[in-house]
């Protein structure tokens, strides 16, 4: 019996001992260990301005690195605002608008235990604007330069001051400078002043630095525990990238527990992840889906009631199903939720009857049809499910007695016939083009579509829209210095966007994200990029 | 036979320079911008032409050509467009993945696909012919990306008992042959067996029931040799000509992987291929063609020597 006892004992004891090292061990990995599974083909550039896009900044950029100015991404229920990163605080010259001041945040360190100072920023833009600093690199000013068109010199002023001077007056500078990210010139000189060995050990001032890099691989980022901003000091202990541009291996990945996180699940796998018990969290976001409409002589889409009566015949809420419900149907060329959506009198919705009566005003029914021509791509970053969608979008128009010829060509192809414009013979008498945009601050979002100083091959003014009124509300984006008074600005501008049906607006893509239930704490901001630092794993 | 192994080496270079020039025109000739990898989608018409003046993409396509062939020829294959990094290291790093996962292909399918195409051969018009010869038909038939996807439903998400993707739980980086590390070997290697397997098996099976119904093996049988003994001579006389599809089918294992790779997410020279087609980077995609080209190549002259070793009466030189 005793000995019966003592051996209940005993295995108690194991149990005991057993649950408890279960325990620590679970305490020790409290945080956890996050891997998540990126669209990209490769890890994104490390040294700094990253390349690969939106996904690049996200993973790469705002976690290694920090700008003068950050976004702020704490918030899923409002659309991010500009704040305080490395700059504590930024003006104007009253008497000369196209002098600013930058207040630098002091005490800040970089990973590598330098620190961030006046001259740190000056070396950051010699490298992405000065060919003949020894910085100088030209794969980051590929990405970097044409982020900051409006920079015409910088100085540093003291230790923490730095003076920009802007090529003319513009108001949008606080968004350019939020693209560029600040490497550590005494990192770059300890690696031997060579941008390839900084990208093994890069070092910025964000809250994640990175650890290991296995190229087009794995990189793996640990929290910085001297981070400037105590609260966004990561939760985790590791968060691992992993390039899984292949939809269905992302998918699977993270079906057999390899992963707990995917970007851009495929609509079709979705309902396959949800019945397994994986999160599908998405949140508006700063991009549409629209045809970008040719305004060249003899345009179809030039009469605005044909524009209108095209809006008018789409019924999103349809194509919505088509997408699994990751959309939000358009309402404007900007998302409803923005702060620069405004009060439209237009109302794009679904209305066939109105879309057929303003088709009759314009001279077109049953029996003369509107034959317009439509570039389109069958895939591409941002570009969603372009055929399912475009096709969607062609039978919509045909009951507005609009008949659609698509011309289909290769994303990269697409993407150069948008660079030369409608009137360039590659465009071969398109009268549309199937382009997604990344609208996240005035110049992405409003400025460079319609002004006409950026007619294309100039800029990404496809349509060669040139209206007075629209570029004189342009100025005056740029040369509006109070923010609020801006942001008003920014909202008549796109009410004109939308009263005068200036686009095909179609839908906004919410940047869905599988995830495993024991993924914690991420609140998705309505902002390409993203706050890592609240997540832990269960 | 060191003449004919001189001869063959020259000749190596006609190829790999015809495989670049195919590929350089190919790259041309296809719509897209290799620029686009690099900039943002929106730089200005500029920007854009300082970076082609950097990349050297401004320059006439002979000049752009006969550069990238001077430097190649002393094995500076240039600089990834997309990654800056060099070519040469990540074709070599990538190629060596390939070779590793080809290899484990080549260890299940080719022993599999001779053993069992000569059991078929052996036992030909009986069930287990007709049995082997299905399985043979199969293997050949099935897109092997659809078996990947299959498989990785099956033992990954369904059964947990296999990784689906990469290359190790740490990358390629730090393989070691252990249990952690092969776990993720298993299911491309099986994948990317089948296909080759179904050839072998096929192959062999067609030689021995071929080499059986022979004269010389009555005569041998007349002579009173019997299983073992006859099996030796069949085996002998069917090893070049399988050899040598077991040498194409080798290349097919080695070039032929991009589908597998990207089910897999295996990091080798398929993955690599299909990046750079994608991002239009061309001398990534030029450096990995001429790489696996020359691996072709050399498979080729390996195997043509083997058969010299095996058969006398194949006289090369």
């Amino acid at each position: 019996m005793n000995m019966r006892l003592s051996g209940l004992k005993a295995l108690a004891r194991g149990f005991a001992l057993t649950a408890a090292t279960v325990a620590l061990a679970t305490m020790a990995q409290a945080a956890g260990t996050l891997r998540v599974g990126m669209t990209a083909s490769d890890i994104p550039l490390t040294t700094g301005q990253t390349d690969q896009g939106g996904e690049g900044m996200r993973f790469m950029g705002y976690t290694v690195y920090d700008a003068l100015i950050n976004w702020d991404l704490s918030s899923a229920d409002k659309p991010s605002t500009l704040i305080p990163g490395l700059a504590t605080a930024w003006t104007t010259d009253p008497a000369d608008r196209t002098r600013w001041t930058f207040g630098l945040r002091q005490g800040v360190k970089f990973h590598d235990g330098s620190t961030f100072d006046a001259d740190a920023v000056v070396w950051n833009l010699d490298k992405l604007l000065s060919p003949e600093a020894e910085q100088y690199d030209p794969r980051q000013s590929a990405q970097g330069k044409s982020r900051i068109p409006a920079v015409a010199s910088y100085r540093a002023v003291d230790p923490y001051t730095v003076e920009i001077v802007t090529k003319a007056p513009d108001a949008t500078l606080p968004y350019q400078i939020a693209w560029i990210m600040m490497s550590s010139p005494a990192q770059f000189a300890a690696v031997g002043k060579s941008w390839e060995a900084f990208a093994k050990t890069p070092s910025g001032t964000g809250p994640w630095r990175l650890t290991a890099l296995v190229p087009r691989e794995r990189a793996e980022l640990e929290p910085f525990a001297d981070y400037w901003d105590k609260t966004r000091i990561p939760q985790l202990d590791k968060m691992v990238l992993i390039p899984l541009p292949e939809p269905n291996a992302r998918s699977a990945a993270l079906l057999s527990g390899q992963v707990d996180w995917i970007e851009a699940p495929a609509p079709d796998v979705i309902p396959a992840l949800q019945a397994n018990g994986f999160a599908i969290v998405s949140n508006a976001l700063p991009h549409n889906w629209t045809w970008h409409l040719s305004r060249l002589e003899g345009s179809p889409w030039s009469d605005i009631r044909v524009r209108k009566a095209a809006n008018l015949a789409i019924d999103r809420e349809g194509m919505s199903a088509l997408l699994g419900g990751l959309m939000i149907p358009a309402k404007g060329f900007l998302p409803p939720s923005s702060q620069w959506f405004g009060a439209p009198t237009f109302d794009v919705k679904y209305d066939l009857e109105a879309a057929q009566a303003l088709m009759k005003e314009a001279g077109f029914g049953p029996d003369n049809r509107l034959m317009v021509k439509a570039l389109i791509s069958p895939s591409g970053s941002g570009q969603m499910l372009p055929l399912p969608m475009n096709e969607y979008v062609q039978q919509s128009l045909a009951e507005a007695w609009i008949d659609v010829e698509f011309s289909v060509v290769e994303w990269n192809t697409m993407i150069n016939i948008w660079r030369a414009g409608a009137a360039h013979e590659s465009s071969e008498g398109a009268h549309s083009i199937n382009f997604t945009y990344f609208i996240q601050d005035p110049f992405t979002g409003l400025i460079r579509h319609m002004a006409s100083d950026l007619i294309a091959p100039n800029g990404t003014n496809w349509g060669h829209y040139s209206d007075p009124e629209m570029d004189a509300l342009f100025a005056e984006i740029r040369n509006t210095f109070d923010p609020e008074a801006q942001d008003a600005v920014m909202r008549r501008t796109h009410e004109k966007y939308v009263n005068e049906a200036l686009f095909l607006m179609v839908t906004h893509d919410v940047a869905p994200r599988a995830m495993s239930p024991k993924v914690k704490g991420f609140a998705q901001a309505q902002n390409w990029f993203q706050n890592f630092s609240a997540i832990t794993i269960e | 036979m060191l003449a004919y192994f001189a001869r063959r080496l020259i000749q190596v270079l006609p190829v790999a320079l015809g495989v670049s020039l195919i590929c350089f025109m190919l790259v041309h000739l296809a719509p897209g911008d290799p620029l686009v990898a690099v900039m943002p989608i929106d730089a200005t018409a500029e920007q854009e032409q300082e970076m082609r003046a950097a990349y050297g993409f401004d320059r006439p396509l002979p000049v752009q050509f006969g550069l990238w062939v001077w430097n190649a020829a002393s094995g500076d294959l240039g600089r990834s467009i997309a990654t800056g990094r060099p070519v040469a290291g990540e074709v070599m790093r990538a190629v060596g993945n390939t070779l590793m996962l080809a290899a484990s292909a080549a260890m299940i399918g080719f022993p599999l696909g001779v053993a069992l195409g000569f059991v078929a051969g052996y036992f030909r018009d009986t069930w287990i012919d007709r049995g082997v010869t299905a399985l043979a038909i199969g293997g050949v038939s099935t897109p092997n990306y659809w078996l990947g996807m299959v498989l990785v439903i099956i033992f990954s998400v369904q059964l947990g008992w296999l990784p689906s993707m990469g290359a190790g739980p740490g990358g390629s980086g730090d393989w070691r042959w252990d249990i952690a590390h092969m776990r993720h070997l298993v299911l491309p290697a099986v994948t990317l067996a089948v296909v080759p397997m179904g050839v072998v098996m096929r192959t062999v099976r067609a030689l021995v029931a071929d080499i059986l119904s022979m004269d010389f093996v009555e005569a041998l049988r007349a002579k009173g040799l019997t299983g073992r003994g006859v099996l030796t001579h069949v085996a002998r006389n069917a090893a070049p000509t399988a050899l040598s599809v077991i040498g194409l089918q080798m290349g097919y294992l080695l070039g032929g992987s991009i589908l597998i790779e990207t089910v897999f997410n295996w990091p080798g020279a398929g993955f690599l291929l299909s990046n750079a087609i994608f991002q239009r980077d061309l001398p990534l995609l030029q450096g990995t063609i001429l790489v696996l080209a020359l691996f072709f190549v050399a498979l080729n002259l390996a195997v043509d020597l083997l058969q010299s070793a095996i058969d006398p009466r194949i006289k090369r030189g």
